[in-house]
């Protein structure tokens, strides 16, 4: 039953993995004066090429660690970080700084949240762009520039010849995420990470960048992460989700089953706070009571377990005993003491029919 | 530039007969104490101190542009524009004296630039990068005492370290200067202390100011953004960390250097070399207006191009400043 694969095996150290990235067991703790913060406790999950992984959680739920650790952009003089990450064969964790380096932004690149922040104020979009192109490709400016051109073009910058002069202050929200996304393809990665990607950004423009994302993955074929608290986004482009809570991986599986079955209590949660087209206008949105855990003082047992509301049917085992995650039908895991049968119960019985009162 | 020359005139005309100097005072102070007091009426009016401030200040402003004839007495004397005032002390017109010794603060100021960009900025990043490091503890530490000691007793310590004979002894004292053209070699060797003195109080700022900045860009999402793309950390840091933290420390050298270009007047006096601020001190102790006068007006030029400069390199650096 237990599908995680322990790290002091040696046996498993010494094995590579078969799928494209694969992370197993990834912890990232920091160490502050207040305590050790559990950023990433753990997460396991693998993708292939042309698929798309939806991690979803709250705020400090370690989707954006994950991903840091996965480009090895974590706090290298602060984080303890243990476990494997498998990219295409090669182990990320325990690599040289400087091969991990070589992979970032040709191998695997990350879109970030916020893209006025996100580039350099005192270089042009173009610069930008062809920097990080000539990082990995022994070319001309010339012939870089002209990449760059070529990159703000398919992303759909009007008149990408003139705007590649331009400073990132002098694009909108919009076309500055497009830049971003233009920098992040222009090496061609095979993995792209995109963090929160259309978070700073107006609705109708969240779904022409979510639009280009889908267009631009089938045109590269490359594995796509999407990292969000925004479950339309998931809904919208990916194939599997993780949810996280508390640096914990609570729910893994395919984007379908997640959404039609959810099994943990707290996705359940976050679906009903969700608005949703099919519902009553009338009807109230259902919040998660409760606030986020610290990550210094997780709570003891299941994490989600003061916030949840059937803590009394496991008998006491919530709050003691860490649940693990526990591979059901279809692949599909999830980190929770209430059987199976309980949670088809409470699903069928108790939850879908507040969702979908009006459908 | 009109309101530096009515502010400099003002200091030096208005504020003493508001304190209550009368011309005939004012003008002792120009033919000497033993003039009698007959005489220092008649030199006050021919210096024109009976005029209304608004007729001074505009024969002091023509001077400038066309030149004036001193008539003080014993004759008259020209003095050909740009006349920054005549020094009846030494009857000399006070603008040759400026022309000549500018060289003298420009190789100082410059000189000392160069050094303390270099220590300073090089200091603050590495101290920045490896913060809490012993390097960045003791670089800080010489750092407060760089810019909490001043120039005289720096100064007076770098000539007993490495000038009186001591197995240090690299130079000679100062109060020498070799023009450049003459002797590079040489005028590199009479103002090598003077520089690492002026520079280690500037240097220690700029240390300072740098590590502030730079702790502060590294922190930044573009620099996770430069990292997410596969540079290597030396381009991370001095490209995209460095350019961004670079801002502040522009703006300061320009007004530091604009300053210094008008007078160093403590390193000057403490190595004896005839620059402005020399010249300028030297001028007060002797109570010689215009020289003074000359002096000021010229260090306040300096002072506003250097802020002039200044505003245009920030649209330089920063591509935001721009307009359109």
């Amino acid at each position: 039953m237990v599908t995680e694969i322990s790290v002091s095996d040696s046996a498993a150290a010494a094995r590579t993995s078969s799928a494209f990235l694969e992370v197993r067991e990834l912890r990232v703790h920091f160490p502050t004066d207040d305590g050790l913060v559990r950023a990433v406790d753990p997460v396991s999950f693998t993708l292939e090429r042309g698929r798309t992984l939806g991690i979803v959680g709250e705020s400090g739920s370690g989707k954006s660690v994950t991903s840091l650790a996965i480009l090895g952009l974590h706090n290298r003089s602060n984080a303890q970080i243990s476990g494997e990450i498998w990219l295409d064969g090669t182990e990320l964790v325990g690599a040289d700084p400087e091969v991990v380096r070589s992979l970032r932004g040709k191998k695997m690149a990350m879109i970030f949240q916020d893209p006025l922040s996100a580039m350099h104020p005192y270089y042009t979009v173009g610069d930008q762009i062809i920097e990080a192109y000539r990082v990995h490709n022994q070319v001309s400016k010339a012939v870089a520039r002209r990449h760059a051109i070529d990159m703000l073009g398919r992303v759909g910058i009007p008149q990408p010849a003139r705007r590649v002069d331009d400073y990132p202050h002098q694009f909108s929200g919009g076309m500055r995420q497009r830049a971003m996304i233009a920098m992040a393809l222009s090496c061609d990665p095979e993995l792209l990470i995109a963090d929160e990607p259309t978070t700073a950004l107006d609705v109708t423009v969240q779904a022409q960048i979510l639009d280009l994302m889908r267009d631009l993955q089938e045109e590269f074929g490359s594995a796509l992460i999407i990292i969000t608290h925004d479950l339309g986004v998931v809904a919208e482009l990916a194939d599997d989700i993780v949810v996280m809570y508390a640096g914990k991986a609570i729910e893994f599986g395919a984007a379908a089953d997640v959404f039609e079955r959810p099994q943990h209590p707290y996705t359940w949660g976050l679906l009903g706070s969700m608005p949703r087209l099919d519902r009553s206008r009338t009807e109230r949105l259902i919040p998660i009571t409760g606030t986020p855990p610290s990550l210094i003082r997780v709570p003891p047992g299941c994490a989600f377990h003061p916030r949840c509301a059937f803590v009394d049917r496991t008998g006491g085992l919530c709050p003691t005993v860490v649940p693990d995650l526990v591979a059901g039908p279809g692949g599909h895991r999830v980190r929770c003491h209430l059987t199976d049968q309980q949670r088809r119960e409470a699903w069928d019985n108790e939850i879908r029919p507040k969702l979908e009162s009006t459908a | 530039m009109v309101v530096v020359s009515m502010i400099t005139f003002a200091i030096f005309f208005l504020v003493p007969r508001l304190a209550g100097q009368t011309p005939e005072l004012m003008a002792a102070r120009y033919v000497g104490p033993r003039a009698r007091s007959d005489q220092y009426h008649e030199v006050a009016e021919r210096l024109g101190f009976f005029d209304p401030i608004h007729v001074q200040y505009w024969h002091w402003l023509k001077a400038i542009f066309v030149g004036m004839e001193f008539n003080y007495g014993n004759g008259v004397e020209h003095c050909p524009a740009p006349c920054f005032g005549y020094s009846y002390l030494r009857s000399t017109p006070v603008w040759p004296d400026l022309l000549e010794r500018v060289p003298v603060t420009a190789s100082l100021a410059i000189g000392a630039a160069v050094i303390w960009v270099l220590f300073g900025v090089s200091t603050g990043v590495i101290s920045a990068l490896r913060r809490g490091s012993i390097f960045d503890r003791v670089s800080m530490g010489t750092a407060l005492a760089g810019v909490s000691l001043p120039i005289f007793f720096t100064g007076l310590m770098t000539l007993v370290i490495f000038s009186y004979g001591h197995p240090f002894r690299i130079t000679a004292p100062g109060s020498s200067y070799t023009p450049f053209t003459e002797n590079p070699a040489e005028w590199a060797y009479d103002l090598i202390l003077p520089w690492i003195t002026l520079a280690f109080l500037f240097a220690a700022a700029y240390a300072r100011l740098t590590r502030a900045g730079m702790l502060e860009t590294m922190h930044e999402d573009f620099i996770r953004t430069a990292r997410a793309k596969g540079l290597a950390e030396r381009a991370v840091v001095l490209k995209h960390g460095l350019r961004a933290a670079l801002t502040p420390i522009v703006t300061i050298f320009g007004l530091d250097l604009g300053l210094l270009l008008g007078g160093a007047v403590l390193t000057e006096s403490t190595f004896s070399l005839p620059g402005l601020g020399k010249y300028a001190v030297d001028a007060v102790m002797r109570q010689d207006f215009p020289q003074v006068m000359g002096v000021t007006m010229f260090a306040t030029f300096f002072i506003v191009v250097a802020n002039l400069v200044v505003d245009i390199l920030y649209a330089v650096v920063d591509p935001r400043v721009r307009v359109g």
